[in-house]
């Protein structure tokens, strides 16, 4: 490593000038906030930033191409169908995107193709992919919001309250989820979405739970902890303005982490029939209608499934971005290849450009 | 240490009576046996709904009908399980046993070819960090991760199963396959095979060419129809294992274990011939597993008879050795069967199973049986392993990075030692410290988590004994799954913290 630094000019070389190629390690001494540093390093993640982009994409496209159904209101989305609609069956239902130019290219009536009845495929996948979305969302937030709660508990006040929190998680994870998920699923799955999502929160926050108090108990013992303590400050400001910051990153990432285990668990268990249930659907919902249909209708199966993974692969990637960036171990060094092109283009840079500083 | 264990076992068996609490109050609220009576016509409703009730003791409130029921499941400490009826009347007991041993079936050879290939692929992937094989592997395992396995399971049906049973109709691998299959064995390689360019580049040419000659080895003798090893493949697959292991486990400058392993798999090849035309038709299971055992005996014995300095090292290549090669032999007593096996009526040349775990009425010798469990075993099997695949290739490979980044490693290093010294003596038996407990955790969350596997498969193994239950509003069958994966759950947990300690003497158990 400094053999690296030797070589390129120090940050401060150069004042007000930040030479682009090094990396945001070399450049710790530039006085870089904790938020910026992570948000640099976040994006510096190509595959994470990719990923965010596709989802944020993907979260666009399911909510405002078939609109929202609010118990009530029904907000209509740009989309011509919408997915209880069966319009006249077109070339058997076949899809008609065509991305190849050409004749006959573009999104044509039916995109992703019609089932039997003559449900728009395009429109029952965007609305499964918004329920699938709500769901993952709101078992991240139940999940994160006990899991922190438990957590920071136990960590901080150890004792009885930490053989009782962490003893009560035990018994909870010893339950296999999808079994404790059929079982919920089963009682509320017709009662819609948003309350299985809740239900489903409620059996996955031990994980997390254990984690935030290992986090806990390794900061409660640092020296700002007995400054603030001395200085009067109650035990609830200490946990949420002092420790509560500090365990962030480990935080946000197992809740990403958890909504992506989420987003399979509730398709799994909407396919297995103990999920979201007819009229409504869910992406795993429409695979386990149409898998009979596989040799006459490929397309009823591969829609439902590819938003299915992206939606997990993205998440997954953005949870790997952010593990990295939240990572102070993490420092990726520039490959030779890359110090060797980024000194190519500085010299270049300085010849075209003698006089800039 | 003793007073450790029995506090945990304490602990384990009152976390598990509590989850056990949680699950029937669940189990409860969920179900109702009494819903197809009530809402059918029956003429005798009144009497039925009464034998029910009394059946599962539906007069006693769900708080105390809890203990009546777990009266009966302690009584597996006297050996005389009771885990109640299921509403058909039928003693879950008989229904559990059935399921388990196929369950375990299903989902042990899995779990086995799945550590092996993610430990493998996460050690090459973390000795070659930021590779491009490192950066493909890194992009499959997150697809893996991702992916649903009741989509995978259908794409398999379709594409493994369906695909592959027409193809065998004419099997002759087409030239763009083997192109495409020729230049991804030379990337495979050329990533592995450090080194200079020169070098990897070489290592490219012959992973391909020796894939391509064996794929259009393959066309040339209509492999696909009447598959073989024969006497020419064992020999040369036993004399490479016997290099390669060496070479991977004491380096191929201890010529004693050298000696060792090649007499070990000239002993084998030896074997071959008898076991081939005489043995095999005598074969059944007994015989098979004690052949197995007396193999790798033999082989452990042999390697410590002529091993050098380190014995117990010597005996340990030879031992594996001999496993491999006496795996060969298996493989290809069952292949000789292969084409009787497609032929037969009840297959009718179509041998990939989508569902189900055996072909009915199929009768035939242990080989025959043999090929029918693999064929019916070989989808789920992949689906399995291509979900668990994923987290174990990521655990290997950031456990190697974080111990091949440690000081100890460079002092090695600086010592002079060999790359092979220090990855297989110095890392990875530190690495792997984390990797078992968390395979040991895995195993635990196993059957629990074959539930769905076994739903697409239609195999019938307790994930169906629990779905069945639940969709059929009958708690006792639930209630027996629960029993079952809790307690291994909770006995893995506690394996796991056991190893831990065992394994990583800087972990003080008190």
């Amino acid at each position: 490593m400094s053999e690296i630094n030797l070589e390129q000019p120090g940050p401060g070389h150069t004042p007000g000038v930040v030479p682009d190629e090094t990396s945001i390690e070399q450049r710790e001494t530039q006085g870089l906030s904790q938020g910026q540093i992570v948000r640099k390093r976040f994006f510096r993640h190509r595959a994470a930033v990719v990923s965010m982009i596709v989802l944020a994409f993907v979260v666009l496209l399911a909510f405002t191409s078939v609109g929202l159904a609010l118990p009530g209101i029904r907000i209509p989305g740009w989309w011509q169908w919408n997915w209880t609609e069966t319009p006249e069956l077109v070339d058997n239902g076949r899809p008609t995107l065509n991305l190849v130019p050409g004749p006959g290219f573009g999104i044509g009536v039916h995109p992703f193709g019609q089932d039997q009845v003559g449900h728009d495929i395009f429109a029952v996948v965007m609305r499964g992919a918004q329920q699938s979305l709500m769901i993952m969302v709101i078992v991240g937030v139940v999940g994160t919001v006990i899991g922190v709660l438990f957590g920071a508990l136990a960590g901080f006040y150890r004792g009885w309250v930490d053989t009782v929190l962490m003893r009560f998680t035990d018994v909870i994870i010893t339950i296999p989820y999808i079994v404790v998920g059929a079982v919920v699923g089963r009682a509320v799955g017709g009662l819609g979405a948003a309350l299985l999502g809740i239900f489903l929160g409620l059996f996955s926050w031990m994980g997390l739970a254990r984690l935030v108090r290992g986090e806990f108990l390794s900061l409660r013992e640092r020296e700002f902890v007995d400054a603030a303590r001395v200085s009067g400050a109650s035990d609830r400001r200490i946990i949420f303005k002092h420790i509560l910051p500090n365990s962030v990153g480990v935080i946000i990432v197992a809740a990403t982490l958890l909504m992506a285990s989420a987003i399979l668990a509730e398709t799994a268990l909407s396919f297995l029939g103990y999920g979201v249930r007819f009229p409504d659907t869910s992406l795993g919902l429409i695979i386990s209608e149409n898998q009979a249909a596989f040799a006459t209708r490929p397309w009823l199966f591969w829609w439902p499934g590819l938003f299915i993974i992206i939606i997990a692969l993205c998440v997954n990637f953005i949870g790997d971005g952010l593990r990295d960036a939240f990572d102070p171990r993490q420092k990726k060094m520039p490959s030779p290849k890359a110090l060797a092109r980024a000194a190519a283009k500085k010299a270049s840079k300085a010849f075209s450009k003698p006089a800039t500083s | 240490m003793a007073s450790f264990i029995t506090r945990r076992l304490i602990a384990a068996f009152f976390v598990l009576l509590a989850a056990t609490f949680v699950m029937y109050m669940l189990t409860w609220a969920a179900v109702d046996p009494l819903r197809d009576l009530r809402e059918g016509n029956a003429p005798n409703k009144a009497q039925l709904i009464e034998a029910r009730s009394n059946l599962l003791d539906l007069d006693v409130p769900v708080f105390f009908r809890y203990f009546l029921w777990l009266a009966g499941v302690g009584k597996c400490f006297i050996g005389q399980c009771d885990f109640g009826t299921s509403i058909q009347g039928l003693p879950i007991t008989t229904l559990l046993s059935q399921a388990i041993g196929s369950t375990i079936q299903l989902v042990t050879v899995a779990q086995i070819l799945a550590i092996i290939l993610g430990i493998i692929v996460g050690i090459t992937t973390a000795l070659r960090q930021y590779s491009g094989y490192d950066y493909v592997v890194t992009f499959f395992s997150f697809l893996f991760f991702s992916l649903p396995i009741f989509w995978v399971a259908v794409l398999l049906k379709q594409f493994v199963a369906i695909g592959f049973n027409d193809w065998l109709g004419s099997p002759e691998i087409a030239i763009p396959v083997i192109i495409g299959l020729t230049v991804l064995s030379g990337f495979f390689w050329f990533s592995v095979v450090g080194g200079s360019p020169k070098r990897r580049w070489a290592s490219f040419a012959v992973g391909a060419a020796a894939a391509a000659a064996l794929l259009f080895y393959f066309n040339a003798v209509d492999w696909f129809s009447t598959p073989f090893i024969g006497p020419v493949g064992v020999v040369l697959t036993a004399v490479a294992a016997a290099f390669g292991v060496t070479a991977v486990s004491v380096g191929l400058k201890d010529r004693k274990a050298l000696i060792a392993a090649l007499v070990t798999a000239g002993l084998g090849i030896v074997a071959y011939f008898p076991m081939y035309y005489f043995l095999s038709a005598y074969m059944t299971l007994p015989i098979f597993v004690g052949l197995a055992v007396l193999t790798v005996v033999v082989g452990a014995v042999i390697g410590f008879l002529l091993g050098g300095k380190d014995k117990a090292a010597s005996a340990r290549t030879s031992a594996i050795v001999a496993f491999v090669v006496g795996g060969v032999v298996a493989l290809d007593c069952h292949l000789y069967w292969w084409s009787a096996y497609v032929g037969s009526s009840r297959v009718g040349g179509r041998p990939i199973a989508t569902v189900g775990s055996q072909t009915p009425n199929l009768g035939g010798n242990f080989w025959i049986q043999g090929i029918d469990t693999f064929t019916h075993l070989l989808l789920p099997t992949i689906a399995i392993i291509l979900i668990s695949f994923a987290s174990l290739t990521r655990y290997t490979r950031a456990s190697m990075l974080e111990v091949m980044n440690q000081d100890y490693i460079r002092t090695a290093r600086s010592k002079g030692l060999t790359q092979r010294t220090v990855v297989v003596r110095h890392a990875l038996r530190n690495a792997m410290i984390p990797i078992t407990t968390i395979i040991a955790l895995d195993i635990g969350a196993l059957i629990g988590g074959a539930v769905i596997t076994e739903f697409v498969f239609g195999w019938s193994g307790m994930g169906q004994l629990f779905q069945k239950g639940l969709n059929s509003q009958d708690p006792g069958p639930v209630m027996a799954f629960f029993v079952v994966t809790g307690l291994l759950a909770v006995v893995f947990n506690l394996v796991a913290d056991l190893l831990y300690a065992a394994l990583d003497p800087r972990i003080r158990v008190s």
